[in-house]
């Protein structure tokens, strides 16, 4: 018996051990490295310094653009993506015949996962001199700039995350109970409040969950704003880049990459209170 | 609503058609297709730096898949036998591995592999008084770890929902049956969560080959594919990235339509 437990028990460590290792040296010790990081100073010839102080978080304001350019694109581009979003989700889920509900469904989730920087680029190319400016001038309009502006950054979110807002809120609509639809047309609802009673209500924790899984990912965007922003709509992940690998500040660049954990798990939370109120949260497969 | 939907579909797909339509383009402009030609492929893969990121890539993202495989798989198994709490610490872990944002992945790895080659080849070379001692440094297996680390929580997650809905009679029929443990896990578990393992290891493989921003920082002097790519596109687009973009957007198209196949096989005898 004891030796059936003993085995039991390191046959459990051997499966868990890899995984355990993996999870310390590369996600826990790094967490503390740049927590200790963040209280550090920089050395003169950049790097790190030991030290305790808070300068550096008292220095975020010197990157107040690129969070206030993160905090206002990012929610302004998961509600773009939520606008459009909501209809095709809601077509595939309640409209679309069933035998193409599939097919639909996996054309959404292919761009989702190839490669976001080819899909970026593709709008390089669309916004860029020889693309549709091209064609706005040959039509007759001059000097029309599509690339490098904030509209740019927002369509290419709204591009990039589409396909993650539309799978949860298809998910929340597929397994809404239709006999409440009919139940609420035969008490005389009109088309109208039944959507807003019944099928927006019913499908906001779906709503809520694209919303924060695209916030998230927004939050430390890089390829986006660098590529049609042309680093004039430039993003926390951007200056993150540029202090830790150009200007060699790391002691900065920890308080704002701690900074940037802190933002998103408030977000998280956030969600995940508001999808429980909403009507318990439930869990969506991405994949 | 059905006119909104053909609209949103044309917007996923037509900037992409453009980019495989003017890979064709004999000439060099993206504003008129002068011909067909598959020129730009043939420059694309006689680049010599091409083809040495895409041998990395490749390298990084076949290793890295693997590794996170069998450790995410392994790390299912082992969580389905330990006490809740334990559980609940490792779910947090593995989720906090995959919400995490990929810069903030890549700097704190950056960082604690700097601080630890920084203790360790000192001490290596103390050891190694006369010849040139090895120094350990950021490129591949940097590179290769960051990237398993989101994969194999990915694995994990993907075939702890499986074994969830695994059907525990067939499990308990073997053993009644006899069955060692061993066998009852060839036999029944494993098979049943081949799909799942599978499909975890070609999304692993897409993320890694995929992947710009973590590959970035702890790259050190190696390239992937994607940093090529990125490079170039500063440098201008041409359509030679054309007919990479190609390419990969073919190859990681193939390999996600695989992956759902082998998620949605139910029985796979």
């Amino acid at each position: 018996m004891r030796s059936n437990i003993l085995r039991h028990n390191f046959l459990t460590a051997l499966l868990l051990g890899p995984a355990t290792a993996w999870l310390v040296v590369f996600l826990v010790l790094p967490f503390v490295a740049i927590a200790v990081f963040s209280v550090g100073e920089r050395a003169p010839e950049g790097g790190y310094q030991a030290a305790f102080t808070f300068a550096q978080y008292a220095n975020l304001p010197a990157r107040a653009t690129a969070f206030w350019n993160t905090m206002v694109l990012a929610p302004a581009g998961a509600l773009a993506c939520l606008l459009v979003a909501y209809p095709v989700a809601y077509y595939l889920a309640l409209r679309a015949p069933e035998r193409w509900r599939l097919i639909l469904l996996a054309l959404v989730v292919i761009p989702f996962w190839t490669s976001l920087l080819m899909r970026t680029y593709a709008w390089m190319y669309v916004l860029g001199g020889r693309g549709i400016p091209a064609l706005l001038t040959y039509v007759g309009f001059e000097d029309i700039r599509l690339i490098n502006t904030p509209g740019a950054v927002l369509l290419g979110i709204v591009y990039g995350y589409l396909p993650l807002m539309i799978l949860p809120i298809y998910v929340s609509l597929e397994r809404l109970d239709r006999r409440l639809l009919e139940a609420s047309a035969d008490l005389g609802a009109t088309p109208i409040s039944t959507f807003l009673g019944v099928t927006l209500r019913l499908s906001l924790p779906g709503v809520m969950t694209g919303f924060s899984l695209v916030m998230i990912l927004l939050l430390g965007e890089y390829l986006i704003p660098t590529l049609l922003g042309g680093g004039k709509v430039f993003f926390i992940g951007n200056a993150l880049v540029d202090l830790f690998l150009q200007s060699r500040n790391w002691p900065f660049g920890s308080a704002i990459a701690i900074t940037l954990v802190l933002v998103s798990v408030v977000v998280l939370l956030a969600a995940s209170r508001i999808s429980t109120r909403l009507s318990g949260a439930r869990r969506v497969d991405l994949i | 609503m059905r006119a909104f939907v053909v609209a949103v579909f044309a917007f996923l797909y037509l900037p992409i058609a453009l980019v495989v339509l003017f890979s064709f383009n004999a000439g060099r402009h993206a504003s008129e297709f002068t011909g067909f030609s598959v020129q730009w492929y043939g420059k694309a893969l006689s680049n010599p730096f091409l083809v040495e990121a895409l041998k990395n890539s490749l390298f990084i993202a076949t290793t890295s898949a693997l590794l996170a495989a069998l450790c995410g798989t392994a790390a299912a198994l082992g969580l389905a036998r330990v006490g809740a709490r334990t559980r609940a610490v490792f779910d947090a872990l593995l989720g906090a591995a995959i919400v995490v944002p990929g810069v903030v992945i890549g700097i704190s790895t950056l960082v604690a592999l700097v601080q630890l080659f920084g203790v360790v080849n000192p001490f290596l070379a103390s050891l190694w008084p006369n010849d040139q001692p090895p120094r350990l440094a950021l490129g591949y297996g940097s590179i290769i770890a960051a990237h398993g680390l989101f994969s194999m929580a990915l694995v994990a997650m993907i075939v702890g929902t499986r074994l969830g809905s695994l059907d525990r009679n067939l499990v308990e029929a073997s053993s009644d049956l006899y069955a060692t443990p061993l066998t009852t896990f060839r036999s029944i578990v494993l098979p049943q969560i081949m799909p799942a393992v599978i499909a975890g290891f070609l999304l692993a493989f897409t993320f890694s080959f995929d992947d710009f921003i973590v590959a970035f920082f702890v790259a050190g002097a190696q390239t992937t594919l994607p940093i090529y790519v990125f490079a170039s596109i500063r440098r201008g687009v041409t359509p030679e990235i054309n007919a990479i973009a190609t390419i990969v957007l073919v190859a990681s198209v193939l390999l996600v339509v695989l992956a759902q196949w082998q998620l949605r096989q139910r029985k796979p005898n």
